[in-house]
């Protein structure tokens, strides 16, 4: 049959194959301005001399650590907002269109208050990186735990189970799933969140080295940075992949 | 429900008020008071900042077209074949997880930092929700519609139009509502960005001399825009879809 899984993989590997060669011949031939789009060659090179800098290794280190800060915030804080609403059945009822709503309002609009009140240092990040990847989590808690099944609290409570049992035993393993992709989608959302303040404005960071790149006019070494990016969010992306088919499995 | 909600956000602003009030805004949280005065003594009356706001207006709008049609051709075209959508749709799913706001020095350097700048890079946010909701809803089709529709002579046009768009309506209206927060998120950082014109200029003014009030009431004005715009393409997402989940229930 033409239609097999090797066919595809063979047209997306000639579709790969002639991207790289019509970059490679746009830069040989300059068919576009090498400040749009510098040879392959002139980037690669430009990459292996970046990885061996102090600099690059730094910059990955802070950016890392204010997607750990931010991510962690806004899991904690999310998951706790979406157990104490569904507390009470009328509070979910009043505040989960009230949050979901919030939601639909770029946060975006709010990283200059960000940097107002929390510096252009890295704790703005952190903050607006949490900020935005609070609500994914937060409303995918409410959607899980507010589905739970009333029977089994009910049943849950007959057999005498402690507050944390509940919580534990009952609530936590129905809920799960749910929440599972509220925790991913916020881990993208705090992940982009953060290179793109610190594109925006930062004095430090991947992003900030991406748009210094820019500003400098060196776009082999620009274009190296986003090729670290790129690779990296799609290393990112297999392995909670891979994370949450296994915790989905258990 | 509406009254407890709206005590909320009473209770909200006044708490605001009264915690931002005695510091006067100095440490950076201008109370709601203020910033109602900042919005039609500065905001709104200075002739730059709403050309600045309906200029945002203005390239939200055509860059959502472009991430709308450009959207739907790519995806009919990927969607269309069984081997095409195998091939590509891991593609655009991949191109689609790459968090594209590291590409924004490249965009401005590119098309500089006028409007073009803004609309290419809404697009590009806006265009991969269009794309993948219009190949996902032609997975939907029944295979046997197709079927019998190619029995009875219909050209691809046809089934397209007839056959594929009818049953791939409501993950495309999904698409659309998608696209709008996309496309404005995407305009946004562009803004942001590009720091030297347009609403990320005033934004840039009004920190820099910690001006928190005018800030504020600017962001709000942003704000109100983006909740017109979202609920614009959820109301025509509701106007398109009802009938779907009306007529099979």
């Amino acid at each position: 049959m033409k239609d097999s899984p090797a066919a595809s993989r063979l047209v997306q590997l000639g579709f790969l194959t002639a991207a790289v060669t019509a970059w490679y011949v746009a830069g040989r031939f300059s068919v576009v301005p090498p400040l749009f789009l510098p040879p392959i060659d002139a980037v690669w090179s430009s990459l292996n001399g970046l990885i061996r800098t102090e600099e690059f290794w730094s910059a990955i280190g802070v950016t890392l650590s204010t997607i750990a800060k931010a991510y962690g915030i806004a899991v904690v804080l999310g998951v706790l907002a979406g157990y104490l609403v569904t507390r009470s059945r009328f509070l979910t009822a009043v505040l989960e269109p009230v949050i979901s709503a919030l939601f639909s309002i770029p946060i975006t609009l709010f990283l200059p208050l960000f940097i107002l009140v929390f510096g252009i240092g890295t704790a703005s990040k952190v903050a607006y990186g949490a900020a935005y990847g609070f609500f994914p989590i937060a409303l995918n808690t409410i959607a899980g735990l507010s589905r739970v099944d009333r029977r089994y609290l009910a049943a849950a409570r007959a057999l005498g189970i402690s507050a944390f049992g509940t919580v534990r035993h009952v609530m936590w393993p129905a809920a799960f799933p749910v929440i599972l992709t509220g925790l991913r989608i916020g881990f993208f959302i705090a992940f982009a969140s953060v290179l793109g303040g610190e594109t925006i404005s930062s004095v430090e960071g991947v992003g900030r080295n991406i748009a210094l790149s820019a500003e400098l006019l060196e776009p082999a070494r620009m274009y190296a940075w986003i090729v670290v990016v790129v690779a990296a969010a799609l290393v990112l992306n297999g392995a909670v992949s891979a994370i949450e088919n296994r915790m989905r499995g258990q | 429900m509406l009254a407890a909600r709206a005590a909320i956000l009473a209770v909200t602003l006044v708490a605001w008020e009264v915690a931002a009030r005695p510091t006067g805004g100095a440490d950076l949280i201008a109370p709601p008071s203020a910033i109602a005065q900042a919005l039609f003594a500065t905001v709104l009356r200075d002739g730059a900042i709403r050309s600045a706001i309906l200029f945002t207006l203005f390239e939200v709008l055509c860059a959502y077209a472009l991430a709308v049609a450009g959207g739907l051709v790519l995806g009919l075209a990927i969607g269309s074949t069984e081997m095409a959508r195998r091939s590509f749709y891991p593609v655009v799913l991949l191109l689609y997880a790459i968090p594209q706001v590291v590409m924004l020095p490249l965009v401005t350097l590119v098309f500089g930092i006028g409007p073009a700048a803004k609309i290419a890079f809404g697009f590009s946010h806006g265009v991969f929700p269009v794309l993948v909701n219009v190949i996902a809803g032609m997975r939907n089709v029944n295979p046997l519609y197709v079927r019998a529709a190619t029995a009875m002579g219909a050209q691809r046009a046809d089934i397209i139009r007839h056959v594929m768009f009818p049953h791939m309506a409501t993950s495309f209206f999904t698409g659309l509502r998608l696209a709008m927060t996309t496309t404005l998120l995407g305009v946004i950082l562009a803004e942001l960005y590009v720091s030297t014109a347009g609403v990320g200029y005033f934004t840039k003014l009004f920190a820099e001399n910690f001006d928190p009030a005018p800030l504020f009431a600017l962001i709000g004005i942003l704000a109100v825009m983006a909740i017109a715009l979202n609920e614009l393409a959820r109301s025509v997402e509701r106007r398109f879809t009802h009938w779907r989940t009306a007529s099979t229930s």
